[in-house]
């Protein structure tokens, strides 16, 4: 009876798992999503706790339940702009705790019936152990790079030697657990069993210290995927289906958003992983000065008061000012002068898949004016001002026909093709790629130096006092 | 899309998962179980094997075909939200910490019962949390 409630409220929980993802297809229905998930977790955690044979221990369950809303209330807090990090903080959650159960099962079935570990549950719980651990070492590099914590060093590391080595060790990890599928009893075993986690875990550190900004959504994006395979592998070694169907949903989820980064920044899945942008730095960071053009406040607010259609192309310099609040109130000043006013989504702007888009839409910015690359180029020759506001490397038109350029090949937004570009730039150093943007030097641009915030407030400033309204 | 498209599209795809599952709760005849002779529990978990990669085979190509369709717009949400599903490690960790184990064993439960509660609370919220701001055109007033 109890088995027969609990698989049908699997079945039910995958079900609404599935459609939760549906509803996200459109803003307007994608909140019922969150309810379907949530009620499909419950459902889920219900169908579990009443198992007979999890009678035992509830004090244990509740607490750690207790626990688990302590930290995630406040996590679920955080401002918008650590979402990347909090998205690579749960990953890494997600890693640890398949993972720990992976652990928890083998020596369980080791220490009181071996003849459980056959050899398919010994490969599913050695797949377990390795995308586990290696995620969760792995994205806890990635949030600290992302909150820049002072000791994980933010520019990719790179040594000689360093894919040979990584590959190494995750083929030697791999090796290891052969060995333990075959043996899975044997008087190392257990020793073999903990040189594999201690592996994964080098392996996700070693992983993402030569990763640089501009790749963490695809980086992000390639965890998620890991998390989800873990969570298939605990299904596996379980069996449960359930486990299986969800971490499936969650690692195709990695997978789709992984290829759509990586297409949105011409590189393949490898290159990401095991080509550091760090060593094309030197050679570019050569090249001879040039110069910039500079505009005053008052002369770039006449700009954009005289535009019919301006074009805001919105980066990481955004969110790391906080700028998107007066973004917005430029938005407004110049939809009140009649001036239709589009921003320009590439990809890969920001630190995750959809970072920009969550930012302006928390300053309220209506989602219909959020236009993705592919959309707007076709009519940024029309477009009066380009209003560049943190990002760089995006719209640099090097991509298009610099062989030699890192980032030759990536699609970008056309800036340039503007009949004006405005670029709200922090400082005159290089973006985060460290290649030279020649937008900035083109005839047609004007650049504004300074915080982004305080650029975009001075402007708003200077047209709210201009039109005489307030 | 109206929700009888949705029910064209997706149900016979759950359709699908649900007679799988149910296919595999009873053992025909697959191959010969690698340990022949085990323990019955052993036994029936090696059988139903070929059942689980069916599902997950399936479920994968679900996930890709509902996923692909996700506005872009949403996709720091979406990867809140899979980050919330995938949390149903939860129910392994419960398995682990609840059932008559070994203190350590249960230990490592625990842990794990912990880190996956926080990625379901803090997942759930804050895709609400995002969702509430993406606004259409009507939405501002």
């Amino acid at each position: 009876m109890i088995v027969a409630f609990t698989q049908l409220s699997y079945v039910v929980a995958t079900a609404l798992f599935i459609l939760a993802l549906h509803w996200m297809n459109d803003p307007k229905t994608a909140r019922r999503g969150v309810y379907g998930g949530v009620a499909a977790m419950f459902l889920a955690i219900l169908a579990t706790w009443a198992q007979p044979q999890v009678i035992v221990h509830h004090v244990w369950i509740v607490i750690a339940i207790a626990l688990g809303f302590l930290v995630g209330w406040p996590l679920s807090r955080v401002p918008l702009t650590a979402v990347p990090q909090r998205t690579a903080l749960s990953h890494s959650f997600g890693g640890l705790a398949a993972g720990l159960v992976g652990t928890a099962e083998y020596f369980l079935w080791l220490g009181e019936a071996p003849v459980n570990l056959t050899p398919f549950r010994m490969t599913a719980i050695i797949a377990e152990i390795i995308f586990g651990y290696l995620t969760f070492t792995g994205s806890l590099m990635a949030a600290g790079k992302l909150q820049e914590i002072r000791w994980i060093p933010q520019r990719p590391v790179t040594f000689p030697l360093q894919n040979a080595l990584n590959i190494g060790l995750l083929l030697l990890a791999v090796i290891v657990g052969a060995a333990l599928v075959l043996n899975p009893a044997a008087p190392w075993s257990a020793t073999a069993f903990l040189v594999i986690i201690g592996l994964a875990l080098l392996f996700g550190v070693l992983l993402i210290i030569p990763i640089g900004g501009a790749d963490m959504p695809t980086v992000i994006s390639i965890l998620n995927a890991y998390a989800g395979l873990s969570a298939v592998a605990m299904g596996f070694v379980l069996d449960n289906k359930l486990l299986i169907t969800a971490g499936a949903l969650d690692g195709s989820s990695g997978l789709i958003l992984s290829v759509i980064m990586c297409k949105a920044m011409n590189r393949s899945f490898f290159n990401v992983l095991f080509g550091a942008f760090g060593k094309v730095e030197a050679a570019k960071a050569a090249s001879g000065q040039k110069v910039y053009k500079t505009e005053t406040i008052e002369g770039a607010a006449q700009l954009l008061e005289q535009a019919s259609l301006v074009v805001i192309v919105p980066g990481y310099g955004m969110a790391v000012a906080q700028a998107q609040h007066k973004v917005r109130e430029l938005y407004d000043q110049l939809k009140k002068r009649g001036i239709t006013v589009k921003f320009a989504i590439h990809p890969v702007a920001g630190r995750m898949p959809g970072h920009m888009n969550v930012l302006l839409a928390e300053a309220d910015i209506p989602y219909t004016d959020l236009v993705e690359m592919d959309e707007i180029n076709p009519d940024m020759p029309q477009c009066d001002v380009a209003l560049v506001v943190g990002a760089n490397d995006v719209v640099n038109p090097a991509a298009r026909y610099d062989k030699s350029s890192p980032i030759y090949g990536m699609p970008i937004i056309d800036a340039d093709k503007a009949r004006t570009v405005l670029a709200i730039k922090r400082s005159k150093n290089p973006g985060f790629a460290g290649i030279d943007n020649e937008l900035y030097f083109s005839d047609r641009t004007w650049m504004l130096f300074g915080d982004a915030k305080a650029v975009v407030g001075e402007l708003v400033k200077q047209l709210s006092g201009g039109s005489g309204m307030h | 899309m109206s929700g009888r498209q949705i029910a064209g599209r997706v149900v016979p795809l759950i359709g699908a998962v649900a007679a799988t599952v149910a296919l595999a709760q009873t053992p025909g005849d697959l191959p010969p179980p690698a340990t022949a002779g085990a323990l019955p529990a052993a036994e029936s978990a090696s059988l139903d094997y070929w059942s689980m990669l069916f599902v997950f085979m399936l479920a994968t190509f679900i996930g890709v075909g509902v996923i692909r369709r996700v506005s872009r717009l949403l996709h720091t949400p979406l990867m809140s939200l899979t980050n919330a599903i995938s949390a149903i490690a939860v129910v392994g960790s419960i398995i682990v910490t609840g059932s008559e184990h070994p203190l350590h064993i249960r230990i490592l439960g625990a842990i794990a019962l912990f880190a996956s509660m926080t990625n379901i609370v803090s997942g759930f919220l804050i895709t609400d949390r995002m969702l509430k701001m993406f606004k259409g055109d009507g939405g501002r007033k």
